[in-house]
């Protein structure tokens, strides 16, 4: 029995665990003992992490997985697992995952999130609009780094944005830790229930929105759109959000960062991949289990066995990225893993990029006063949370 | 410098496109990676070997 359990305690807000860095200098793999005793693997190199999720021979179901830490919701893969939504392709191995991907790549495709740029700097404008017009201080959370996000995937998938009160308290919920497997399954009923509603909707008026454009490929049945659709919501919201918000923390404890984002327009775009490199918002995963023993960097993973993929202290690792615990945005940050690696890499990245390059740049140029309305250690953590962030940023300028 | 795109692995991540646009693109229905030239430039050689290293699903290689 491995005595390494999951370590999750931060010693610094941006960092991560202590104890992940220093096993890292021990090797890229380590034995670890699940929640529910499962003896499995712990990654903490980025060569090994970004060769299990290139591998075919490791599964993303969440029937196949072990939890690595003890969280309330956790529960939910024993539970509500046949209540994921059939169309929820992020836990779907090949060939069925393909068959959802590939009806969607289409819409997010570079050129596409091109297109968007112009209205979601109109959406990034309008709210530094309204938080000029109400005065500092704000929270940049409420204020500014979830708004936009919602906004601009609301219109792209073609969910009315008023409804949000329907869908983003559930959503909140089903990304806490804490909350209890019961309470996570009503949610994800509630918003099941919600975006199978706007499915039909769609289907007797359909619009110029993504939703529509599906069921209107006929490929996919009521259920699937629904899990399709979920997933676009949920990913399209809290992840972005949470970046925005992060990262502004980021650059206001880190002065000299923050002039090149705000000052040099050649910085921006590496910026944001270095601001997502040091920050590596997922945080607990990704998770997935050998479907037959695979060695990788000559450890042999038996079948069976859960590997959670511990991406902050992967994208630090200085094999890859020398000097990696300091935030440098003019490090060549590319390649990182944060958007994952392999068949799940995320679908909505183009997007999530086009919003970030947007919307740094932006905020730090229209308020050049921006700073932190408390210290920096009153900052809330989302260490509670499957996505990491801050729960709130009170800003003023 | 040769490259090769294998469609039917690509998972439309768009990390060439975004790369070396002026090498790769997606296409409109499925996302996935159009090979603009087969043969580029010397000058863009380098930028086409990280391509290949961020593409996520083995999709593109040179020789
Ligand atoms: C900064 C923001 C974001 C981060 C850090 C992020 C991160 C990730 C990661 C790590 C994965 C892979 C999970 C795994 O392999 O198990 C993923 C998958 C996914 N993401 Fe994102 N994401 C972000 C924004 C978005 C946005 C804006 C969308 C909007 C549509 C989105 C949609 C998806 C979808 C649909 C998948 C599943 C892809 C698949 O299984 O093929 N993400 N994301
Ligand atoms: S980077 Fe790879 S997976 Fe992504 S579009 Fe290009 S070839 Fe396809």
């Amino acid at each position: 029995m491995s005595e390494l359990t999951m370590p999750t305690t931060r010693q610094r807000p941006l960092d991560p665990p202590e104890q992940l860095t220093e096993l890292r200098q021990h090797g890229a793999l380590h034995r670890m003992t699940y929640a529910d005793g499962h003896q499995g693997w712990l990654v903490t190199g980025y060569a090994a992490a970004r060769a299990v999720l290139a591998s075919p021979h490791f599964s993303n179901l969440t029937d196949k997985q072990h939890p690595p830490i003890k969280a309330a919701r956790m529960n939910l893969s024993d539970k509500g697992k046949a209540k994921l939504p059939p169309g929820f392709f992020l836990r779907m191995d090949e060939p069925e995952h393909t068959r959802f991907r590939k009806l969607l790549t289409g819409q997010f495709t570079v050129r596409r999130m091109k297109l968007l740029e112009p209205r979601i700097a109109e959406i990034v404008g309008e709210r530094l609009d309204a938080m000029e017009a109400a005065g500092g201080p704000v929270d940049l959370v409420q204020e500014f780094a979830l708004p936009i996000p919602s906004l601009v995937i609301c219109e792209l998938l073609g969910v009315p944005y008023e409804d949000r009160s329907e869908f983003q308290q559930d959503t909140k919920v089903l990304a806490s830790l804490e909350t209890a497997a019961d309470d996570a399954l009503a949610a994800l009923g509630r918003i099941s229930a919600f975006m199978y509603g706007l499915i039909q909707r769609k289907r007797a008026e359909p619009g110029d929105d993504l939703i529509s454009g599906l069921v209107e490929t006929g490929e996919l049945n009521d259920e699937e759109l629904t899990g399709v659709a979920l997933l676009l919501l949920i990913a399209g919201h809290e992840t972005t959000a949470n970046m925005l918000g992060l990262g502004t923390y980021a650059l206001l404890t880190n002065p000299d960062q923050l002039a090149a984002m705000r000052d040099d327009p050649s910085a921006v775009d590496n910026g944001v991949e270095e601001l997502m490199r040091f920050l590596t918002i997922i945080h607990l995963g990704p998770i997935r289990t050998a479907l037959r023993d695979v060695e990788i960097e000559g450890v042999t993973i038996e079948a069976g066995q859960t590997v959670t993929l511990h991406l902050p202290t992967a994208n630090r690792d200085p094999s890859r990225f020398p000097g990696g615990d300091e935030l440098d945005l003019a490090r060549p940050a590319g390649g990182h893993l944060t958007f994952g690696h392999g068949i799940h890499q995320c679908l909505g990245q183009q997007l999530a990029r086009a919003e970030m390059r947007i919307a740094f740049p932006a905020l730090l140029r229209r308020l050049p006063g921006l700073r932190l309305a408390v210290t920096p250690e009153e900052v809330p953590m989302r260490s509670d949370m499957s996505i990491y962030g801050v729960h709130r940023l009170p800003v003023t300028w | 410098m040769k490259i090769k795109a294998d469609e039917s692995v690509c998972i439309g991540a768009g990390m060439c496109a975004l790369t070396v646009p002026a090498v790769f693109d997606q296409s409109e229905e499925e996302g996935t990676v159009v090979l603009l030239q087969e043969a580029p430039p010397q000058d863009l050689e380098e930028a086409v070997r990280r391509a290949v290293t961020l593409c996520p699903s083995g999709a593109i290689s040179v020789e």
